[in-house]
């Protein structure tokens, strides 16, 4: 139970690994058991791949017939014991919103991979976009307290994968990997080491399965087959399951903990990587892919002897307040460039008191460096 | 329902929410009966069901593991529990509307692959639970509450398309054929691979009740009326089957 250290998978070393097969391995090194998925680009080759090592691992892969099927498979097989993933890309990760509410409201945890392409609607599935970004947050009704995170590697999108299962068990609760296009079929060396670090699920026979004393707390996630005799319900539910469908009170205090189990424990849960802000007077925000342009243009401009910094926000949701508000005090600006039409933006603006400046671009292409370059030179 | 299948209700749970005359405690009773004579232990079990009336057959009533899930997507859930916990035997209950309508592609799907589950799927003709809606089984002419003219489509024959799609056991029968639909149940659990048993629940608050059977009797009376043995409708004329429901079991010789 807790935490355990566990072999690596595959032989430590180098790897020149794509992004989707990192997170095909990532998976496996975390100890996934069930794996189910439906093509879509750019998230094929992770399933293509988990279907060759599952085998090799002796995991469950399943095919099905659509990513809601999909899905909800995985909440099934969660709940039946085995750690669960599935992949897809934005059209998909429509589908799945139904079910991500389900797994919030049940305390199922679950990681889903978002590897994200432009659009609306199909756009452009070969060509990279980050316009998911607040559809994870809010794509499922009623309001969910969920765990984003936004790789900007290969070697991340392998150390995060595992990450997200770490956190999925240990907050019940789906975390959501915001892959991009472009760090998906990016091929690079990455390493993998002799050890990972799991989080086993907490287990206690007897205990309820959807309630604690402490108001922010985690329940132990029991079994089917256990002898338990879950309820497991998608309504509202008292601590053992039992459906409350009028109770106000009942309702009242099991979203307050859903949202303050994560809430509460955010110090925890969010990374984020700091550059030359001790100094800085224009901060770049950024995350995923464009964190790579923005770190070669900040660190051009340093050459230069220029005051710019850099935030790099690891982890998307729970966002990361207060490091904004403490940036927002001292630089004179903040530019947030994104892959959309203007999202986290809106986040850093809530809580930054100074100048924020966007900047967005959905063509489909890559933020290239000198575009930030030349947006930080137009602000100093 | 008898004294001793309560040991297979979950204590606490004191009342339950269908209607009068619904037949959906008389399909639970039968359930519990099949699993009983089976002398299956429940502790093994996982009913998964979605959402509708019948899906709150098993949750809360069964002391078990139960998964009430989203609406149509109880098979998709099952397969699920059943790849990753082979050593469950699941059981999938649920309704016409939540497995047939917008569950229907789960339902054939989960059939082609042979997934070992058992389903069974309370057949009540409409949409019960959102105020008697039309929906794909829904016999055509009904009066519902979304067709006021009477359903200009013709109903899903459910065994057909499940068996089609590679069930290996398919049977139907109604509530008022209680120990055929029960020894059904048994064979179905006793089935390897997925195994689909609809029955038919009269539904008088909501179906009866816009379609001159108003009465739970007259609902009853209307499905034994309508039910004809499978045995008993060979060599009956297309024209003498119109109005019938064919009931039985529907597996291939050598099967």
């Amino acid at each position: 139970m807790g935490w355990e250290k566990q072999r690596s998978m595959i032989p430590p070393g180098d790897y020149y690994f794509s992004g989707d097969e990192a997170i095909a391995e990532g998976a496996i090194a975390a100890r996934c058991g069930y794996f189910a998925g439906y093509p879509i680009t750019p998230a094929t080759e992770i399933l293509e791949r988990i279907s060759i090592r599952f085998r090799e691992v002796g995991a469950v892969f399943m095919q099905m017939e659509d990513e809601i099927a999909a899905i909800c498979s995985c909440l099934g097989a969660s709940w039946a014991g085995a750690k669960a993933m599935t992949v897809t890309a934005g059209p998909g990760f429509s589908l799945m919103q139904e079910a991500i509410g389900y797994a919030v409201m049940t305390e199922t945890p679950v990681v889903v991979v978002d590897a994200q392409r432009t659009g609306p609607s199909t756009g452009q599935a070969t060509r990279v976009a980050s316009g998911d970004i607040m559809q994870a947050k809010w794509g499922s009704h009623g309001g969910n307290e969920i765990i984003a995170i936004s790789p900007w590697s290969v070697q991340e999108l392998y150390d995060q994968t595992i990450n997200a299962f770490n956190l999925a068990e240990r907050y019940r609760v789906p975390v959501i990997i915001l892959a991009e296009e472009a760090t998906a079929h990016l091929r690079e060396r990455m390493h993998v080491g002799e050890e990972v670090e799991l989080f086993r699920r907490e287990k206690k026979a007897g205990a309820a399965p959807f309630g604690t004393e402490e108001s922010n707390g985690v329940p132990p996630m029991p079994a089917f087959g256990e002898g338990e005799k879950l309820l497991v319900t998608g309504s509202t539910h008292d601590e053992r399951g039992v459906r409350k469908t009028v109770d106000s009170l009942v309702q009242e205090r099991l979203v307050t903990r859903l949202r303050n189990k994560i809430i509460n424990n955010k110090e925890r849960i969010i990374q984020y990587e700091s550059y030359y802000l001790e100094d800085a007077e224009v901060v770049v925000v950024c995350y995923g892919f464009t964190a790579r342009s923005s770190l070669f243009a900040v660190e051009h401009l340093r050459q230069e002897g220029e005051k710019v910094g850099m935030l790099r926000l690891k982890t998307l949701w729970p966002f990361a307040d207060e490091v904004i508000k403490d940036i927002g005090l001292k630089a004179r600006k903040i530019l947030v460039p994104e892959m959309n039409l203007g999202q986290i933006v809106g986040e850093v603006m809530k809580y930054a008191s100074c100048e924020i400046i966007p900047y967005n671009q959905m063509n489909g292409e890559i933020i290239h460096p000198h575009t930030i370059i030349e947006k930080l030179r137009e602000n100093l | 329902m008898a004294r001793d299948l309560e040991q297979y209700l979950r204590p606490g749970i004191g009342v339950t929410t269908f209607c009068p005359g619904c037949g959906e405690a008389i399909l639970m009773g039968l359930i519990l009966r099949a699993i009983d004579e089976l002398h299956l232990d429940m502790d093994e079990m996982l009913f998964v069901s979605g959402i509708g009336c019948a899906a709150w057959i098993p949750s809360p009533h069964f002391n078990a593991d139960t998964l009430h899930t989203l609406h149509g997507r109880a098979i998709a859930f099952a397969t699920g529990a059943k790849m990753a916990n082979p050593k469950l035997k699941v059981m999938v209950i649920s309704g016409d509307g939540d497995l047939a309508d917008i569950g229907g592609n789960h339902l054939i799907h989960a059939a082609r692959r042979n997934i070992d589950l058992t389903v069974v799927c309370a057949n009540n003709m409409n949409y019960g639970m959102t105020g008697g809606q039309v929906c794909s089984t829904t016999p055509l002419g009904a009066s519902t509450m979304t067709t006021h003219q009477g359903n200009p489509y013709r109903p899903f024959d459910l065994c057909k398309l499940v068996k089609a799609a590679g069930a290996v056991y398919t049977a139907r029968y109604s509530v008022t054929q209680p120990f055929a639909l029960m020894n059904s149940i048994k064979k179905a659990l006793q089935t390897q691979g997925f195994s689909f048993v609809e029955a038919l629940t009269p539904c008088p608050t909501q179906f009866g009740r816009r379609n001159q059977l108003d009465t739970p009797t007259q609902m009853l009376k209307f499905l034994m009326d309508k039910c004809i043995m499978k045995e008993d409708a060979e060599g009956l004329s297309p024209e003498e089957l119109k109005d019938k429901i064919i009931t039985g079991e529907f597996i291939d010789e050598g099967d």
